[in-house]
């Protein structure tokens, strides 16, 4: 009961800062201090965003940025966890693929999209590639932890039981792993978003949510700006939330797997 | 007596075997560069690619030198790291102190969490324009981009470390007579500090991946980025290259010189976690 008071008056504090945030900024804006075409008021970004998906030109731009992240995401995961299986089962994969991946992972795949704009050209085939680095790592790495970290009890117990090579791969070590490598698909998604966005930014071309906030930026639409951020943290956020944690609903806590980890 | 020659025997016998292990290792670590290099060598050379684009290594090599000989390189890398050191101390000190409050005082926790929730999510980048709109090209919108981006992961790890110091800790502490201060210096910040120590450590891998994205928007005289998006103009792909492995080395030793250090001399020492 008392729990429910105190979250009652969480949702309420949080309700007031929203409130008083967005009435301080509303003010600032109204206050004609700062040039309206930099600090647009809120009913401002709101037209901007409800005009730009009544004509359907943000869904469009969305809908580019999307089909860049998954492609990307899904070549990574494609990728990835073989790779990091095979690196955590065969030490010699381990030992050719460890060093390369250590030191490709601290260059940050920004750095990279100048040299694919010269190779790829401008458009999409950079975008994925650029989303592609930058989700591989992440998948390979947890992937390869997981792995490894599966407890060598489970494996020689169901080996004592009798499974096969490839029972004991599906079974056990799958399932086994199955927390790390959907924190690194989730980690990987987060660096997705974050690549496409820049990527888009910088090779720039016609359409995509990354690509909207620069364009708007030379033409001072701040209102324009912000609405495509809104757009952005949304489908970050829908994703971070309904996608993956069904996702783990589905397996991982199926199957009893956190809290096997926990304890 | 014969211990003491068995012992004399084997000594230098194993100290050979070490070094022939550390040999073995340096030579594993080595062999999958080795062969990504031949690779690469062998695709330049053939003329595939034209040699504008796809340089050989000779050809990265020697530009790397002569940028860093007539000092230009070096020049680059030091505004890089002085911004990126800048920025990342505003997150520091700003997302400790939040991060702290929020998870000390309940009205603090209210009034914060829902803002920093609906910010951390969008991608940094995405913030760029707007701060170039706001504090116009150059060092102070990069330093502040950097900074906002990187105090979200400092922030929600000193939130949860803070709210993960063991509460009996705390209670053992005050009914030994701790006053607020020293329950805070003694108690609460070296248990949050292993979490604390990730934040950072996630901020600043994010700060350093930000910032060579910024440099390439902002239009900074000085800067890693900058100098790989201004090569492309000229197709100077060999500078690009030498650009990324400076990048490459800054982010590893970043990653092991300095926070492994911090780690070894606070946590480590303290007991926190295994070394």
């Amino acid at each position: 009961m008392t729990d429910n008071r105190q979250n009652l008056r969480s949702a309420v504090r949080a309700a007031i800062t929203l409130t008083l945030a967005a009435a301080a900024y509303e003010a600032l804006a109204r206050s004609g201090y700062f040039a309206p075409a930099l600090l647009p008021t809120l009913a401002n970004v709101a037209r901007a965003l409800f005009a730009s998906l009544a004509d359907g030109s943000m869904i469009v731009h969305a809908a580019f940025t999307l089909y860049r992240v998954l492609f990307g995401f899904c070549l990574a995961v494609v990728v990835g966890i073989p790779l990091g299986i095979l690196m955590a089962r065969f030490q010699r994969v381990e030992h050719f693929f460890l060093p390369l991946v250590s030191a490709l992972m601290p260059i940050p795949s920004f750095a990279l999209v100048p040299l694919f704009m010269l190779w790829f050209g401008i458009g999409n085939l950079t975008t994925v590639l650029i989303v592609f680095y930058a989700a591989t790592f992440p998948m390979v790495f947890n992937t390869w932890s997981g792995v490894r970290s599966v407890n060598p009890l489970w494996l020689r117990a169901a080996g004592a039981m009798g499974a096969d090579e490839q029972k004991l791969f599906w079974k056990v070590i799958i399932p086994g792993a199955s927390p790390f490598i959907i924190t690194g698909m989730r980690q990987a998604f987060l660096r997705a978003w974050i690549a496409v966005v820049g990527a888009e930014m910088i090779a720039a071309s016609d359409w995509g949510l990354g690509w909207v906030i620069f364009d708007a930026k030379e033409f001072l639409n701040t209102d324009t700006m912000l609405a495509a951020l809104i757009v952005i943290g949304c489908i970050g956020f829908l994703f971070e939330r309904l996608v993956f944690g069904s996702v783990e609903k589905a397996t991982v806590q199926r199957w009893g797997m956190t809290r096997a980890a926990k304890g | 007596m014969q211990d003491a020659t068995t012992i004399a025997v084997s000594a230098p016998e194993r100290a050979e075997s070490a070094a022939r292990e550390r040999l073995r290792l340096i030579v594993r670590n080595i062999f999958p560069f080795a062969v990504v290099g031949g690779i690469w060598e062998i695709v330049a050379l053939a003329g595939i690619f034209p040699r504008r684009l796809f340089p050989t290594l000779e050809d990265v090599a020697s530009s790397f030198v002569q940028l860093t000989i007539s000092g230009i390189l070096p020049h680059h890398a030091i505004d890089t790291v002085i911004r990126l050191l800048s920025g990342f101390a505003l997150a520091g000190i700003f997302g400790v102190t939040i991060g702290v409050l929020m998870a000390r005082s309940r009205r603090a926790e209210d009034i914060f969490l829902p803002l920093v929730s609906i910010c951390a999510p969008i991608p940094g980048l995405a913030y760029a324009p707007l701060f170039l709109l706001w504090f116009g090209l150059g060092n102070l919108s990069s330093v502040l981009l950097v900074g906002f981006v990187s105090a979200f992961p400092i922030i929600f790890n000193s939130w949860t470390g803070v709210k993960a110091v063991k509460e009996i800790w705390i209670r053992s502490a005050q009914s030994m007579g701790a006053d607020d201060r020293r329950l805070f210096r003694h108690v609460i910040l070296p248990g949050a500090l292993p979490y604390i120590l990730t934040g950072m450590r996630l901020g600043l891998a994010q700060a350093w991946r930000i910032l060579v994205a910024v440099e390439m928007l902002a239009a900074v005289p000085w800067g890693l980025g900058w100098m790989i998006f201004g090569a492309r103009k000229f197709l100077n792909t060999d500078v690009m290259m030498a650009g990324i492995v400076v990048i490459a080395v800054i982010g590893l030793a970043l990653e092991k010189f300095v926070f492994r250090k911090i780690e070894d001399y606070t946590v480590v020492r303290w007991g926190m976690i295994a070394s």
